[in-house]
């Protein structure tokens, strides 16, 4: 494990991530780590109070990921939200797309590559969570 | 025709500097073949037994002479002189080099090209009817539709690392040229009670080694909402669709396994919620695209006579010719299914030729069928005989549309390094065997597909015959199917029992064919015959 990289400017949360199970046992944890498999969903009551949601990619074609950090950021969630695991540079658009603001890779990521993949695309043809506005927004004011 | 704007142009150059870079990583040994691997087939480039296979994106099977021209020119450039149309109506290329991709790739986006998500596991390109716009019983033209689903699911964040792959067709009419129901999802556009047009949804279809019928699962998704339904069809695969086995991955096995009515009802659930999230294009983006697809200046005047004194070109006619929805013009198919060809292939200067008749004759428009012939939709009547004579010079007049010898067939054991037999030498040899026109005509319409391994790349679950064939102790098996549909009957073909030889299916054709002659009652097709009489007949005439 390499030092996540941040896109945020808020500290950095200090309490580690405690599991899924954990953290709906005991309520007063503020960061959580998610498995690829687990129902992000169950997280939505407390949003206001988690600072961290860290969400796990076991290798990076498992693509659910994307989709709970998706579910997580439309329900109103604006704390850190953390990819770890088999996250790689060619990744990183579109994880950033969907809402995730950390990257805790495996494997250190070229911080010049990343740089270039996340500002390759002036443009994007969604809505997605991260708010840009999607080309048809741009045609059609 | 639809034509970029300064986005759509930015996006796919954008695509090809990204895809150069990453080609530069690979070959200066930056990245490894496993993680190049994910990238490169996002951008429809496989390495196949050869060599590489790249697939161009031919959206909804639409494209205009000046593209199918750069085609040709990357045939003859990049590849040894010919292409391979597909059935998902792409076509693939199968002799490229990886140093050269970009700047094919680079070429192509010069006339509003790409092979963007042509392969991985993501939303492919969306097919649609070949006969859009220019048929009589659509009831609208689906491609507007297509095409902005084509957009939205370009670089979808979310659905670009799905269970497996994705596949989309739209159409607008009863009749499905498209297979529509063999899809990941398929729409049909509809008018609600109040006349506003609409879509149907049907999810779960798919061929492959378990193939299904897709169930309907909402009768109107009303245009504002299309994307948002789309979203939420996908959602629930991507969080739910099984990831433990890839053959196990599709859609179809996640709406088998859960339940129609249950899938649909967690659609439904995830459609309540991104209903107000904005992540429809206004109706306005709609209609913006529609206007790129609004009919070309037919002459009012054109005639609907048509002298058929030659012989060979009134059986062209009457084989290859369709009905059009404006008088004095007509919808022909150029069948790239010639004696003892390759079904699908073209010479870069047979694609050349078709590209200058579609200048010259068609509006200066083409369309790639899933059948992987080329359709020329709007030509006027009184031009189809000079069509024809130029089409019949270059080899391209085979008048044998929707017979036994327009077959299917996917790449096989030639050129796939999934495939367990050859498919392309088995269907020359059916086409040798029934090259007899006459003969052919008399057996009339008879889909017939051949796929070389279980994954159906060739249809064989939708042939009226199908052919799948197999390893069987380190030899090529050929197991005989009957009774598919991929039309609006849509039906799944079952095997007949034991396999045979190359020859031996040939053979067992040939015996089912006979025994469909002596059956058929007036004005039955062979699959008509066939789910009358049932299998049993046909097993009895093949096994004794």
């Amino acid at each position: 494990m390499v030092d996540a990289i941040r896109l945020r400017d808020d500290d950095v949360h200090e309490e580690p991530a405690v599991s899924l199970d954990s953290f709906l046992d005991q309520s007063n944890a503020t960061a959580v780590r998610i498995e690829a498999g687990e129902d992000a969903r169950q997280l939505l009551p407390f949003l206001d109070r988690l600072s961290l949601i860290e969400i796990d990619f076991p290798v990076f074609g498992d693509g659910r990921g994307y989709s709970a950090a998706q579910i997580l950021r439309e329900a109103g969630y604006t704390g850190e939200l953390r990819a770890s695991g088999d996250v790689l540079v060619d990744q990183i658009a579109y994880l950033r797309r969907c809402g995730f603001d950390a990257f805790a890779p495996d494997s250190p990521i070229n911080p010049r590559l990343m740089e270039e993949a996340l500002g390759r695309y002036e443009h994007v043809y969604q809505a997605t969570s991260d708010q840009r506005a999607a080309i048809w927004k741009r045609r059609h004011g | 025709m639809y034509q970029y704007d300064q986005y759509d142009q930015q996006m796919v150059d954008t695509r090809v500097e990204e895809f150069r870079d990453q080609v530069k990583r690979r070959l200066a040994g930056d990245l490894t073949e496993d993680q190049f691997k994910p990238l490169r087939l996002m951008n429809g480039l496989y390495l196949q037994l050869h060599a590489y296979m790249l697939r161009v994106a031919i959206p909804y099977g639409t494209l205009s002479s000046k593209q199918m021209h750069m085609l040709a020119h990357i045939a003859r450039k990049y590849d040894r002189d010919y292409g391979h149309f597909t059935t998902r109506q792409n076509i693939q290329y199968n002799w490229i080099k990886l140093e050269e991709a970009p700047d094919l790739l680079a070429e192509l986006a010069s006339v509003e090209m790409h092979a963007i998500q042509t392969s991985g596991n993501c939303i492919r390109n969306i097919s649609s009817d070949q006969f859009a716009g220019a048929t009589a019983d659509e009831i609208a033209d689906p491609r507007p539709w297509a095409e902005l689903l084509r957009q939205w699911s370009s670089f979808h964040p979310e659905f670009s690392y799905l269970p497996r792959k994705f596949k989309f067709a739209v159409i607008a009419s009863d009749t499905d040229r498209a297979a529509m129901r063999l899809h990941d999802i398929g729409i049909q556009l509809v008018h609600n009670d109040a006349g506003e047009l609409g879509a149907k949804f049907f999810v779960g279809g798919g061929m492959g080694r378990t193939p299904m019928i897709a169930p309907e699962i909402r009768d109107f998704v009303p245009a504002d909402e299309l994307i948002s339904y789309a979203e939420a069809c996908l959602r629930v695969y991507n969080r739910y669709g099984r990831r433990d086995n890839k053959y196990k991955a599709r859609i179809k096995i996640l709406v088998h396994e859960l339940g129609k009515e249950e899938y649909t009802r967690q659609v439904e659930e995830e459609f309540a919620h991104m209903k107000g999230l904005g992540l429809d294009p206004p109706v306005a983006e709609l209609a913006r695209i529609t206007e790129f697809f609004a009919d070309p200046p037919f002459d009012r005047q054109a005639s609907d006579d048509l002298d058929l004194s030659d012989p060979d070109f009134a059986l062209w006619v009457d084989q290859n010719v369709s009905e059009h929805k404006q008088p004095g013009y007509a919808i022909a198919t150029i069948s790239l299914k010639p004696r003892g060809g390759i079904p699908g292939d073209a010479s870069s200067a047979q694609i050349d030729l078709m590209a200058d008749m579609a200048e010259q004759y068609s509006f200066d428009e083409l369309r790639v069928t899933h059948s992987q012939n080329i359709v020329l939709p709007h030509v006027k009547k009184s031009d189809l005989y000079a069509l024809w004579q130029k089409l019949d010079e270059a080899g391209l007049a085979p008048a044998n549309l929707d017979l036994i010898t327009d077959s299917i067939a996917c790449p096989g054991l030639d050129y796939c390094s999934l495939a367990n037999a050859r498919s392309i030498p088995l269907a020359q040899k059916i086409s040798e065997r029934f090259a007899d026109l006459g003969r052919q005509r008399e057996l009339g319409e008879l889909k017939l597909k051949i796929s070389g391994c279980i994954n159906a790349c060739g249809h064989h679950h939708a042939g009226h015959i199908g052919i799948l064939g197999v390893d069987r102790k380190g030899t090529e098996n050929y197991q005989l199917l009957l009774g598919g549909s991929g039309a609006e009957d849509a039906s799944l073909a079952k095997i007949t029992g034991p396999g045979f030889t190359e020859d031996g299916v040939i053979d067992a054709i040939e015996t089912v064919t006979d025994l469909y002659l002596a059956e058929r009652e007036d004005g039955e097709r062979f699959i008509d015959t066939y789910r009358r009489v049932g299998m049993d007949r046909f097993k009895e005439a093949i096994y004794g």
